[in-house]
């Protein structure tokens, strides 16, 4: 078979989204690309079922914070071919009052855990997962504690601020 | 009869003759000292038998992906060293190896052999311990002892590379802190010397040991479907058939250019497991001695990359050398401009695919750090793949998953 690229991919996926796909871009050689959360579970299925593609192996889901942007909430699959030896990372950005996306637990059970620790350090609720709880902290925690808004040390320390660098 | 107790209580139900069909819930954990580790499950059983079970884990979380956005690049290498600490050096090197992405450093061949065989040496440590508690819990204790001496004659050669034993904290971004002195170099010919006699002569007490071989063939066998679906990786998903290692799927550190095999397994059970890390052990050998071979060819005494503003200089040159002592002042403050992007960068731990999601705004420490831990994935499939099992095969399934708590839990 010949070997997979990401224009390749790209082609595929642009052929059955069309302008679903947006903000392409390859850091590190890795293909990246935005979609949304009305059509992450298809994107998510047609890279894993389909013959050309494969992306059968989910290696991670994980989120980011990004308090200063409209949609504050990235959240990030990272999806790998393992017949083709090809990686993907797809981001959906989910706003930041109710960050709600479709859970992919329907189709890798791996899912599941990455997606409670989503849940448990972001707050996302991933719609549809069979047990979204917490999963690290302790179940009566109420903060989403990777939420930038939350400090981690103690905020009067200051030998360590940006100001004494010049920033 | 069971069936139709089956029907009424909507539940399995394995006794015949238990005609009140009652389940025992037993807390398998947090401390048990069965479980190597902080691991709690809290299991329905009837009898010996595992109706159902609920893992709850997070008991030693630390926040590191937390105090990974406040700390500059080189102070994140600790934290690495606590999440498998059974083969700290391989998260070190899969750490820096992110940041040399990050930064596009490439390093000199020789300092990626010398990272190539502290890896490896790493990988046995890794798997002796798995290996050799898996007959502790079947009941051979004397074979881990034989091995467990080994694991501490690594342990002396990463004392003779950098100090540390257990979290290493081994090399820096950019190469390492110092080169490896002779002795190091003497101790690891050595190790491969006296290493072979002694897992052939663990190997003799296990693989076709009758009991050994009754207590974990045909347990847990997980097909490669399964495991794939649940994202495992490593020893584990390799002892199902998939042949997924990342050091040949994705070379880094030039594993390239070394020859060696992929040792997989037909059943994915318990047996295999060991098989595959057993094989893998040796396979490690064969890695070491070709990266032993392959440093001979190289140019003495280059352990480091030269970029001056990622890689500390040498403290003698910081008190008389202006450029010295400015790098030291911005490397150490922080100050290093790095590229405002994103980063995923993944290498073969003991466990499987220990990956490193970084996000960089260009400031001194990541504004996101993500580990994928491969524990913290393959253990997820540990209580749903236990109800049937018994509670003692359950144990050995714990074992042969080589759970690590530290980086189950982060």
């Amino acid at each position: 078979m010949a070997k997979l690229d990401n224009q390749t991919v790209l082609h595929y996926l642009v052929k059955r989204f069309a302008d679903d796909i947006h903000h392409v871009s390859e850091p590190y050689g890795l293909l990246t690309i935005e979609t949304d959360t009305t059509h992450i579970l298809d994107v998510l299925e047609f890279l894993k079922t389909d013959k050309n593609l494969q992306f059968g192996y989910l290696t991670d889901i994980t989120a980011v914070h990004y308090p200063d942007l409209d949609k504050e909430f990235a959240v990030v699959y990272h999806v790998h071919s393992l017949v083709n030896n090809i990686r993907i990372r797809i981001k959906v950005f989910l706003d930041g009052n109710y960050p709600a996306i479709p859970t992919a637990t329907v189709l890798w059970n791996g899912a599941n855990w990455m997606e409670r620790e989503t849940y448990d350090f972001f707050g996302i609720q991933f719609v549809g997962h069979p047990d979204l709880r917490r999963i690290l902290n302790v179940d009566d925690m109420e903060v989403f504690p990777m939420r930038k808004e939350y400090p981690l040390e103690d905020p009067n320390k200051v030998d360590k601020k940006d100001y004494f660098f010049g920033r | 009869m069971s069936d139709s107790i089956s029907k009424i209580h909507n539940k399995p139900v394995y006794i015949d003759n238990d005609p009140q069909d009652e389940l025992f819930t037993l807390n398998l954990g947090p401390t048990h000292p069965a479980t190597h580790g902080v691991f709690q499950n809290v299991l329905q059983v009837d009898g010996e038998r595992i109706v159902s079970g609920i893992s709850t884990i997070g008991y030693i979380h630390r926040a590191f992906e937390k105090i990974a956005e406040h700390r500059p690049y080189y102070q994140i290498t600790p934290l690495t060293d606590r999440l498998n600490y059974c083969s700290s050096p391989i998260n070190n090197m899969g750490w820096h190896m992110t940041v040399e992405k990050l930064l596009e450093i490439e390093l000199p061949k020789r300092v990626q052999y010398m990272r190539v065989i502290v890896m490896e040496l790493a990988r046995i440590a890794d798997h002796i311990i798995c290996n050799g508690i898996l007959g502790v819990d079947t009941g051979a204790f004397s074979g881990f002892l034989y091995v467990m001496q080994e694991r501490e004659f690594i342990y002396e050669i990463f004392e003779e590379i950098c100090g540390a034993r257990l979290t290493t904290n081994i090399g820096r971004i950019g190469g390492f802190e110092r080169d490896f002195n002779e002795t190091a170099f003497a101790k690891i010919r050595e190790f491969l010397k006296r290493f072979p006699p002694v897992l052939k002569e663990f190997e003799e007490l296990f693989s076709r040991n009758r009991i050994f071989i009754d207590r974990t063939a045909n347990v847990a066998a997980v097909d490669p479907e399964t495991a794939l679906s649940y994202s495992w990786s490593g020893p584990i998903l390799r002892a199902t058939g998939v042949d997924y290692d990342v050091r040949v799927n994705e070379p880094y550190s030039s594993y390239e250019e070394f020859e060696f095999d992929i040792p997989v397994g037909t059943k994915g059970d318990v047996y295999d497991r060991y098989l595959v890390r057993n094989n893998e052990m040796w396979e490690s050998l064969k890695i070491i001695q070709q990266a032993l071979d392959k440093i001979e060819n190289e140019p003495k005494g280059v352990f480091h990359a030269d970029v001056p503003e990622f890689y500390l200089p040498p403290k003698e040159q910081v008190y008389n050398n202006m450029e010295a002592l400015i790098y030291h002042f911005k490397i150490v403050m922080g100050e290093i401009d790095t590229p405002k992007t994103e980063v995923y960068h993944c290498v073969e731990g003991g466990n499987g695919e220990l990956g490193f999601y970084l996000i960089s705004d260009g400031g001194r420490s990541p504004y996101r750090l993500h580990f994928r831990r491969p524990s913290f994935i393959n253990y997820q499939m540990y209580a749903p793949m236990s109800s049937g099992m018994l509670l003692s095969d359950a144990i050995i399934n714990m074992s042969s998953l080589n759970v690590i708590a530290g980086e189950l839990d982060a």
